[in-house]
């Protein structure tokens, strides 16, 4: 990073010497990431325990596996909103911003018959359907929680139709998270990056050229047709 | 088209839509969600049921809830159970596992609706009346009302003798064709047919008979006494 908040090409970087890695997630973003992903897995497990009634009774204790999710679920945001305030947060706002962006070549990649033909940003439309989705997810989660927990204080219907939208959100999110575990450990220097931060530059050049172009400054194009 | 110098990003706002979008969506599921379920329980509720794999019933329609009001399932075997008839009566008893079964037998299959919208249909039932458990401690006159207690230590509830007599209304020891299990309330538990699930009292460990109706725990904290399916806690939910 440099002293300014724009972003910038990597110091030092030229055609000649271009950088082997880039950088695809700050410490804030894997602290984020790590903390929300505990929560949403505590959140799953307990849930599917207080749901189904055979794993209910080999798990037992009710009231500690209750505690323990409507714990979870108000602590669910914080990690992400903390996250996101404060000079630390820029990369993670700057990332969110990228998830909200869609191109004509996210369009594009959709498309079995154009995929091929799509140049992608730093994230892909699954990516971004995921992240927004999960997103949501939280707010309506907490939202509908809230309503099943402290239910005296609304209509009725209310907590029926809160009972509703929490069960089904519940298995969106058990399909999303699966999938997105799936997909991430089918690319192990994904992975990588969401532990160690940094990602090679050619990864980035293949799979995200938009990105790589973004980040150093070159053309992805510039290998692929040696002079 | 690269990101520019201010850090923002090319493309439209689709992302922010759609998550305004499914927030929007949940907050219209919350408002009207009692109406959608019902529907779902009424139509795709009973393909559930039938689906032979089993992966289905995974769905969040036509299954049963779990509620519990104090820590855990309460644990008691056939063995260690027993159900105790006393209050107003000329000859209070105490009625083993075994003693039960050995009463006539009733089986009774229908929808089983749940105050808070899921529904459950054709649920089958094996148990005994309540009224031949009653009549075992020879009512007293001026028993008019029935109240029941849960083993959790926690759960009450009440019944009209009218209502207790009525011949839909058993001592259930059998769900599904099999012993009722300790989630289901078992070893011994009320099943009022025709009233929400939160009437039909789960760990039946005490029958009181008593003067008046004694609101019970739920009805303590707002629902109707009178717990009729689709004619109380203001719902319209097909009767049972």
């Amino acid at each position: 990073m440099t002293a300014t908040s724009a972003p910038s090409p990597i110091a030092g970087t030229t055609a000649e010497n271009p950088p082997e890695h880039l950088v695809r997630f700050d410490r804030v973003e894997r602290i984020v990431h790590w903390t929300t992903a505990t929560l949403f897995v505590t959140l799953m497990l307990t849930g599917a325990a207080l749901y189904a009634g055979p794993i209910s009774t080999l798990v037992g204790r009710r009231d500690v596996v209750r505690t323990l999710h409507v714990a979870a679920g108000l602590a669910l945001p914080v990690p992400l909103l903390i996250g996101l305030v404060g000079h630390w947060g820029r990369a993670l706002r700057r990332d969110l911003g990228r998830l909200d962006r869609w191109t004509g070549d996210d369009r594009a990649w959709l498309r079995r018959r154009t995929r091929d033909t799509a140049r992608l940003g730093k994230f892909n439309p699954g990516q971004k359907l995921n992240a927004t989705f999960l997103g949501a997810s939280i707010v309506l989660m907490l939202g509908s929680g809230s309503i099943m927990k402290w239910f005296g204080a609304f209509p009725l219907s209310w907590r029926t139709g809160a009972t509703f939208v929490h069960d089904w959100v519940a298995l969106g999110v058990w399909l999303a998270v699966g999938g997105h575990i799936l997909f991430a450990l089918r690319d192990p220097d994904a992975l990588q990056s969401m532990l160690r931060g940094r990602i090679s530059a050619r990864w980035a050049r293949v799979r995200r050229p938009r990105w790589y172009e973004e980040e150093t400054g070159l053309s992805a194009e510039r290998l692929k047709t040696p002079r | 088209m690269p990101g520019d110098a201010d850090g923002t990003q090319p493309g439209t706002h689709v992302g922010r839509r759609l998550f305004l979008g499914l927030v929007g969506l949940g907050a219209v599921g919350i408002v009207t969600g009692a109406a959608v379920q019902g529907w779902l329980e009424r139509t795709i509720g009973p393909i559930v049921g039938r689906d032979p794999s089993g992966v289905l019933s995974l769905l969040p329609i036509g299954r049963f809830r779990y509620y519990t009001v104090t820590g855990d399932f309460p644990q008691r075997s056939r063995k260690e159970y027993h159900l105790r008839v006393d209050g107003l009566v000329d000859q209070p008893v105490d009625l083993s596992f075994d003693d039960l079964t050995r009463m006539r037998r009733v089986e009774l299959t229908r929808d089983f609706q749940c105050v808070t919208g899921w529904r459950v249909p054709d649920v089958s039932w094996a148990g005994v009346r309540l009224r031949d458990v009653i009549d075992r401690a020879s009512p007293g006159h001026d028993a008019r009302a029935v109240r029941f207690v849960s083993f959790d230590g926690a759960y009450t509830e009440s019944l009209t003798m009218a209502q207790a007599r009525r011949d839909d209304v058993l001592v259930a020891y059998e769900f599904e064709g099999a012993p009722l299990s300790s989630d289901h309330g078992g070893p011994a538990r009320l099943y009022i047919a025709p009233m929400y699930g939160y009437k039909s009292l789960k760990w039946l460990s005490r029958i009181e008979l008593t003067d008046k109706v004694e609101p019970g725990f739920w009805e303590e904290r707002g629902y109707d006494v009178d717990g009729w399916v689709g004619r109380s806690n203001g719902r319209f939910d097909e009767p049972t």
